[in-house]
């Protein structure tokens, strides 16, 4: 009994010990974000390598989500004679849920990983430490500037993904299911309200910022070795997951 | 200059430095031996800053090294790492030239590449390599780089950790010359940590061996071979059986 309350405890203090080092590990990197010296060149890369090369996975994720989801609807509301409501829930859908969540899960898996094992790599190859000889804050030059171009790149990556995904749903709609063009973009257009696009790329931009965290936090206590390397991407993938799930039903509850 | 005195440094239950005293001169070329896991590396990260000792005083030239501005403290240092540590997203002359591009006294970027390109020639490299990356170097042309990076800003003191391990023989012993002409040529303050003999014949002034955390011994380099203390004989002469536990 004692050792089954022991395991409980420890795992709790675990948790929160976790959380803690997460939280000053973010509120050090935010902090180096606003004092100079700035490094522009990097974030700018960083801003390329987040933002521009995920829009492949992101821009086919939401086509398809967007072209599935307009079926969906088609067959669910033909149940009660709803079948015109597809284009506004296609593009509600997309913009306030679909769009930044699905999108968030795609670069959490391509960009989380990614900096996770860049960064766990250059702590088990000493770049870091070799940073920290050359007089430069390896907080600073790594982990700011994949902070602050996640957080500046998702919403334009889910803006992207969320016309790409309503576009998706009327190549369905007009194509397969029978709709007339000019009324499914009325539709769209006109049952969309500007809150249900800044509450999405708002959710965007807090996923970007989750998504690079993970990475950085991850990779920078990376382990020694190969296996230390591997861990810490699969952990900043389930992290990053994870919190963008989490994540999303709060701002959920704030933003509806 | 660096003048280290009873520090101690623990890891969970792992006892790995336990009251080390050492004291380097300025101009002084120190290289610590000692079989794996003695805490040679621990004890150049405590110097840096980049370990915080658990008890114990450092200072160089004077003055703590965990006090005052790092980037000053840091901006007297050149480091050239095991496996040399060069970022792979950067170009050659990048990673010869990233301090000086960087902090209160940078340069422009030409007048970086330019110092980079002498330095490379420096260490024998042909201003070609200067665009290509790491990842398309050698071994051994990757130490020459990590060594012209470690001088490229001319600092006092310059750290070798393990400056030819995986090399063969005979760039060991250009790596080895190569870090004694340097250390010389500039009046540096040297500390190398080392396994090779080779090494430290070529590059020592003065030799300090660790084992258990402490100093076994310390003296000159020309009192290296007749020095009487077993643990050190057993180390230079690579014998199995000694007061060294082989399988430790």
């Amino acid at each position: 009994m004692y050792r089954f309350l022991g395991s409980i405890g420890f795992s709790v203090l675990a948790f929160c010990t976790t959380i803690g080092r997460i939280t000053l590990f973010a509120s050090g990197a935010i902090s180096h974000i606003f004092r100079p010296p700035f490094y522009g060149r990097e974030t700018l890369a960083q801003f390329m390598q987040i933002g521009f090369y995920s829009l492949p996975v992101v821009g086919l994720t939401a086509l398809f989500t967007g072209a599935a989801l307009a079926l969906q609807i088609y067959s669910g509301g033909a149940r009660f004679s709803a079948e015109s409501v597809v284009p506004s829930i296609v593009a509600i859908g997309m913009v306030r849920e679909l769009g930044p969540v699905l999108g968030g899960l795609m670069v959490a898996g391509r960009v989380s990983s990614s900096i996770a094992a860049e960064l766990g790599t250059m702590r088990v190859t000493e770049q870091i430490d070799a940073l920290v000889t050359l007089s430069t804050n390896p907080i600073k030059y790594l982990v700011a500037p994949r902070l602050l171009a996640a957080t500046f790149a998702m919403p334009i990556l889910v803006a992207v993904g969320d016309t790409i995904g309503i576009l998706g749903g009327y190549l369905v709609g007009t194509g397969r299911l029978g709709f007339n063009s000019t009324n499914y973009l009325k539709n769209t257009i006109d049952f969309m309200e500007i809150g249900d696009v800044t509450s999405g790329l708002a959710k965007a931009a807090v996923f970007g910022f989750i998504i690079a965290l993970m990475g950085c936090y991850h990779g920078y206590n990376s382990g020694r070795g190969a296996q230390g390397v591997g861990r810490a991407t699969i952990n900043a993938v389930v992290s990053a997951s994870v919190m963008i799930l989490a994540a999303n039903y709060i701002l959920t509850e704030v933003f509806f | 200059m660096i003048s280290i005195k009873d520090v101690h440094k623990s890891f969970s239950n792992n006892n790995v430095l336990q009251g080390v005293n050492m004291e380097i001169a300025k101009g002084e070329s120190m290289v610590i031996i000692g079989g794996s896991g003695t805490g040679k590396s621990v004890l150049l990260k405590c110097i840096l800053g980049l370990e915080n000792p658990d008890s114990g005083k450092i200072t160089v030239g004077g003055k703590e090294t965990n006090r005052g501005d790092r980037d000053v403290f840091l901006a007297r240092f050149g480091m050239l790492f095991q496996n040399a540590a060069l970022f792979d997203s950067l170009s050659v002359w990048q990673n010869v030239a990233f301090r000086l591009m960087r902090g209160p006294n940078k340069i422009s970027k030409n007048d970086a590449r330019d110092i980079a390109i002498e330095k490379l020639r420096r260490v024998g490299l042909k201003p070609e390599v200067s665009d290509k990356f790491p990842a398309e170097l050698s071994g051994g042309m990757q130490k020459r780089v990590g060594l012209a990076r470690a001088i490229a800003a001319e600092p006092e003191i310059i750290f070798f950790d393990e400056p030819t391990t995986g090399l063969d023989p005979i760039m060991s012993g250009v790596i080895n010359e190569l870090i004694r002409e340097i250390v010389v040529e500039m009046g540096a303050t040297a500390l190398t940590i080392t396994h090779d003999m080779s090494s430290v014949h070529s590059i020592a002034d003065k030799v300090t061996m660790l084992h258990d955390g402490q100093v076994q011994w310390s003296g000159n380099i020309r009192e290296l071979d007749n020095s009487g203390n077993p643990y050190l004989e057993q180390f230079i002469n690579g014998h199995a059986n000694g007061p060294i536990e082989a399988v430790r």
